[in-house]
């Protein structure tokens, strides 16, 4: 199995080297710009599918495809240790084809210094690559803060309103939830006494002799904390929808969609392994909060207006599922959780980069100065339909969100009753901003805004350049949903070689409810 | 004093060891000479040849000798030679080179003499080079105020402009009363350890071993204790830590840029050197420096970094960051007293600071404005659209000061951080973040003026005066500095290699 691990370095090497050719290639003209880029998407993506095909679920609970690399800093115990277990893989595979799509499309855009727009999402789709590769916990952390810098420059020089806001805001929360949650990784790497960064060894170590209970406290709560700003969790999530709004769509997409999953997968592989009587202290904040996230912000998000603004919200507001998931700490709860970072990384990446073909049709945001956009873009409606109910989770389109929201509430219930009125709550809230958005953009009469816009630039539908990326997403949204089981079996396995989760009693396993 | 004395010191006069500072030193005679033979077209030429020497010297150095020639002391105690002693010289070495070769450029500017400057450069270097070594006071005080009177000179080397010559007032009238300080404090030691009647006395209590011996027999000497704080508070002066930064932001801004560096990089080093140094002297009396050195820490990184957050004028800005760099460092000396890789981890974070550093001074020595002491972030905008090159060396100096991944600044951060979590230094772990977190504002302020486009109010008038295009001045010589100073920044952010194991120790 490890004769493919070199395809892993690959996958996340080719898209840095590809950023760095951008550099030179730049005055062989916007062509040479464009292969060169999306070559750099292109292969890692196949290479995630080669893996994901001869990955074999006999080698699940451990991690294939591992290669371990020197890169100095032996002091504290880091290495570059490469591989992918059952929770890995389907994010892997999601953050290679995420990155083709939002690659794919921005490559077509306009946008001022192509050339530099490109290297800056390649460089992102490097470190997200590298962060769901990564067994090294550093080198997780790392990663993910490679992908994280680029997004802060995408939206301050290619940004749309308040742009400068939007980025210092973001950074400085963003550090803050980084520094935190490195802190929380230190402590752990510290306390545990194994001198390694290392994954694997920490959990060897720790199930030896796991951290006291005041240790496991503190350095869950600042993983808490920190994870919980990078994932958006209320009422830190104030940077998100400001963040999204103002990015560029392609960072949007890498960002909302695969590169906030950080957060909740540290949770799902390091913070919860590693520190099971810390969950146990802190159980009822994350579920406190939690619910904050599901209905406070849904609650804003169906007072929201503006067609970017509304996704930013409605994804901080599905963060909540997954904290409740976590919270629930058995295989069905949490593998729920992955399934529907999976299935939420592509729907929401999906959603963005509707929203700015929406965008190029009406030049607005505002929902209201649309409206009858069905007529004259139906394919383009058609796409954003099936987007906003796989948003919502309703079986059909959304049948792989479905089933991780469906193994989520299952997992709550058994964990505590009472919490399925406060989710079932947030489906509806979710059915309504959804459902109203589609009636405001798509359907009724045409605004007169709309109206003056379509004087000056006819309306088209969406062409082929733009179906491409998006029949991508939607077509792996529709295999998850049929196929679950392709992704479910390798997640129970690895999870359920955790105590954590398998300790739960009447733990059903997701793929039971595959048709 | 006998003859049996000083044939003993000669015999332990090892003239070999310290050959890099000697070669400093007649490189540096070598350049006067050359000014007085040299016809006067050539004089162009001499700063090269003075750069050329010194990369000479430093290549040397890096492939034959890098873990020092020699190790024990010499020449009577005066010095003492280990592995952190030979980092801090190649750290030195690099720095003067890049200083060099920031003179060559900011100097050619404002058309004042640069081969008196990179002599003086050359002298501070070398002084800085036997302070990082030395192991007795006297060497101590000798080597400082050596570095500190070249740095009078170099700081109000602009003589036409009335802020360097007013930095230099300050620099001479604090400079002279820090080292009063740290005189009195050493005068202070040498009472308590001479003293015949305590126990571990001995005649020569200046060295730094025999003062230790005496410490350790008498940890709560009054005398001794205030001798401490004193030489603390002297070192305190040359790293700009809290409440003895006062100086750094007039000073800073008023300096030419190539003293500025070598003041934020070269002073601060060798700051760090002495400290690392008396940590290990005063660890007897560590009930009084250990809450003395993580008060002075904490206030550092808090006050570095909120008194940046209002500065415009870029050397103030970096003065300041300066001054919360002294505080990360600092808590990496007070880690090192328990942690053993500690002291290394510093060293690191120097030489990353010292790359990063550098190159945000180069792309201000091209920028266009003549007037250096009146840069302000404004000047800076749109930088990334005029020249692309000097934008992505800024964002990347910027970033690694920051302590952003995947640069050495971050690499820097993580290490002084992990050690100052096994040392148990929570409370300075979390100032430490809160520093890290405000310090964003105002490093994010630098990079949004200089990439990200904004509104600003154009005067007709002022257009008129045609401000330039930043790196005009800007030759393949200078570019290649910059790329050392970058790629030296994102390389040891990924990979740190043989520099990793030699932290590990």
């Amino acid at each position: 199995m490890n004769d493919h691990a070199s395809l892993v370095q690959f996958s996340i090497a080719i898209p840095l080297v590809a950023a760095f050719l951008t550099m030179f290639v730049k005055g062989w003209g916007r062509p040479a710009i464009q292969i060169v880029s999306v070559t750099g998407f292109a292969i890692p993506a196949i290479l995630a599918l080669i893996l994901w095909g001869v990955y074999s679920p006999e080698t699940a609970g451990g991690y294939a495809f591992v290669s371990d690399m020197e890169t100095g800093l032996s002091v504290i115990g880091v290495s570059l240790h490469l591989g992918l277990n059952g929770v890995a893989l389907p994010l892997f595979v999601m953050a290679a084809i995420v990155g083709l799509a939002a690659g794919l499309y921005a490559a077509q855009s306009n946008a001022e210094n192509l050339h530099r727009y490109l290297a800056c999402l390649l460089i992102m789709q490097g470190g997200l690559m590298g962060v769901f590769a990564s067994i090294d916990v550093f080198f997780f952390y790392f990663f993910h803060e490679l992908a994280l810098i680029p997004t802060f420059i995408m939206i301050g020089v290619w940004g749309g309103r308040d742009r400068s806001y939007a980025a210092m805001k973001m950074t400085i929360y963003l550090t803050l939830g980084a520094m935190l949650s490195l802190i929380g990784l230190i402590a752990i790497y510290v306390k545990s006494g194994a001198n390694s960064f290392d994954l694997i060894t920490l959990k060897a170590a720790l199930a030896e002799q796991p951290l006291a209970e005041s240790v496991q406290n503190y350095a869950f709560g600042l993983l808490l904390f920190g994870f919980g700003i990078l994932v958006s969790l209320w009422p830190l999530h104030t940077w998100a929808p400001l963040g999204y709004g103002a990015a560029p769509s392609s960072a949007s997409m890498l960002h909302a969609g695969v590169l906030k999953k950080f957060g909740l997968y540290g949770f799902v592989q390091v913070a919860v392994p590693l520190l099971p009587d810390g969950v146990a202290q802190w159980e009822n904040w994350i579920v406190w909060l939690a619910l904050g996230n599901v209905l406070i912000v849904g609650f804003i998000a169906m007072a929201q207006r503006d067609l970017k603004q509304l996704i930013g919200y409605s994804s901080v507001m599905h963060m909540g599922y997954a904290f409740l998931g976590i919270a629930a700490m058995s295989v069905l709860g949490v593998g729920g959780v992955v399934l529907m970072m999976v299935a939420h990384g592509l729907t929401v990446a999906l959603l963005f980069m509707l929203a700015t073909m929406i965008h190029h049709r009406t030049h607005t945001f505002e929902m209201e100065e649309m409206g009858g956009l069905a007529q004259k873009a139906p394919v383009l409606s058609a796409f954003f339909v099936c987007a906003m109910m796989a948003s919502i989770g309703l079986p059909g389109p959304g049948l792989a969100n479905f089933w991780g929201e469906l193994s989520i509430f299952l997992a709550v219930y058994e964990f505590n009753p009472s919490l399925i009125f406060a989710v079932v709550a947030g489906i509806v809230i979710s059915a309504i901003y959804g459902l109203r958005s589609i009636a405001a953009v798509f359907f009724g009469k045409e605004s007169d805004d709309f109206l003056e816009v379509q004087k000056e630039h006819a309306v088209v539908d969406m062409g082929w350049h733009e179906r491409v990326p998006a029949l991508i997403l939607i077509i792996t949204l529709f295999f998850i949903g049929f196929f679950p089981k392709t992704v479910t079996t390798g997640i129970n396995d690895a999870l359920k070689s955790e105590a954590v989760y398998s300790q739960t009693a009447a733990a059903t396993p997701a793929h039971d409810h595959e048709h | 004093m006998s003859t049996e004395l000083l044939q003993q010191i000669a015999e332990t006069n090892r003239w070999g060891a310290i050959y890099p500072e000697l070669a400093l030193g007649i490189l540096a005679l070598a350049l006067l000479a050359l000014e007085a033979v040299l016809p006067k077209f050539a004089h162009g030429l001499i700063p090269r040849i003075s750069i050329l020497g010194q990369s000479i010297l430093l290549g040397y150095i890096l492939l034959f000798d890098r873990s020092g020639c020699c190790s024990g002391e010499a020449f009577g105690g005066m010095l003492s030679f280990d592995g952190t002693g030979q980092a801090f010289r190649i750290l030195f070495l690099a720095t003067s080179i890049f200083v060099s070769y920031l003179a060559m450029v900011s100097l050619e500017k404002r058309e004042f003499p640069r081969i008196e400057y990179c002599h003086i450069l050359l002298v501070v270097s070398g002084a800085l080079m036997l302070l990082a070594q030395s192991n007795h006071f006297v060497m101590f005080f000798v080597a400082l105020e050596t570095a500190t009177v070249g740095f009078y000179v170099l700081v109000s080397y602009y003589r036409t402009s009335y802020l360097s010559l007013e930095a230099g007032l300050k620099y001479l009238v604090m400079g002279a009363l820090s080292s009063a300080i740290l005189l009195f404090g050493i005068v202070l030691l040498y009472g308590a350890g001479s003293n015949p009647a305590l126990e571990g006395s001995s005649a020569d209590p200046l060295n730094f071993s025999n003062l230790y011996i005496f410490l350790v027999a008498n940890p709560t000497d009054m005398m001794a204790i205030i001798g401490m704080l004193l030489v603390i508070s002297g070192i305190a002066f040359k790293i700009g830590a809290f409440p003895f930064q006062i100086w750094v932001p007039d000073v800073y801004q008023g300096a030419p840029i190539p003293t500025t560096a070598l003041l934020a990089v070269g002073s601060k080093a060798a700051g760090f050197a002495m400290l690392i140094n008396m940590v290990e002297v005063f660890e007897p009396l560590k009930a009084w420096m250990y809450p003395l050195l993580s008060g002075i820490v904490a206030l550092t990184i808090l006050f570095g970094n909120l008194a940046a957050l209002t500065q415009r004028n870029l050397k103030r800005v970096i003065g300041m960051s300066g001054v919360s760099h002294a505080g990360f460092l600092g808590m990496g000396v007070l880690a090192s007293t328990q942690v053993e890789w500690a002291t290394n981890a510093v060293v690191f974070y120097l030489f990353a600071y010292m790359l990063a550093s550098m190159a945000v001074f180069a792309v201000m020595a091209h920028l266009p404005k003549n007037d250096d002491a009146e840069l302000t972030i404004d000047d800076l905008s749109e930088l990334s659209k005029k020249n692309g090159f000097l934008g992505f060396a800024l964002a990347v100096g910027v970033g690694s000061l920051a302590g952003i991944p995947p640069l050495a600044g971050f690499i820097g951060k993580l290490l002084i951080f992990v050690a100052a979590f096994q040392a148990e230094l929570y409370g300075l772990l979390a100032v430490g973040i809160i520093g890290v977190v405000i310090s964003i504002y105002y490093y994010f302020g630098i990079i949004k003026s200089a990439f990200f486009e904004a509104w600003t109010f154009k005067d007709e008038e002022l257009e008129e005066e045609n401000p330039g295009v930043p790196g005009e001045t800007l030759q393949l010589f200078g570019k290649l500095a910059i790329v050392v100073a970058v790629t030296g920044t994102i390389i040891l952010g990924f990979w740190q290699g043989p520099i990793g194991t030699w932290i590990a120790g």
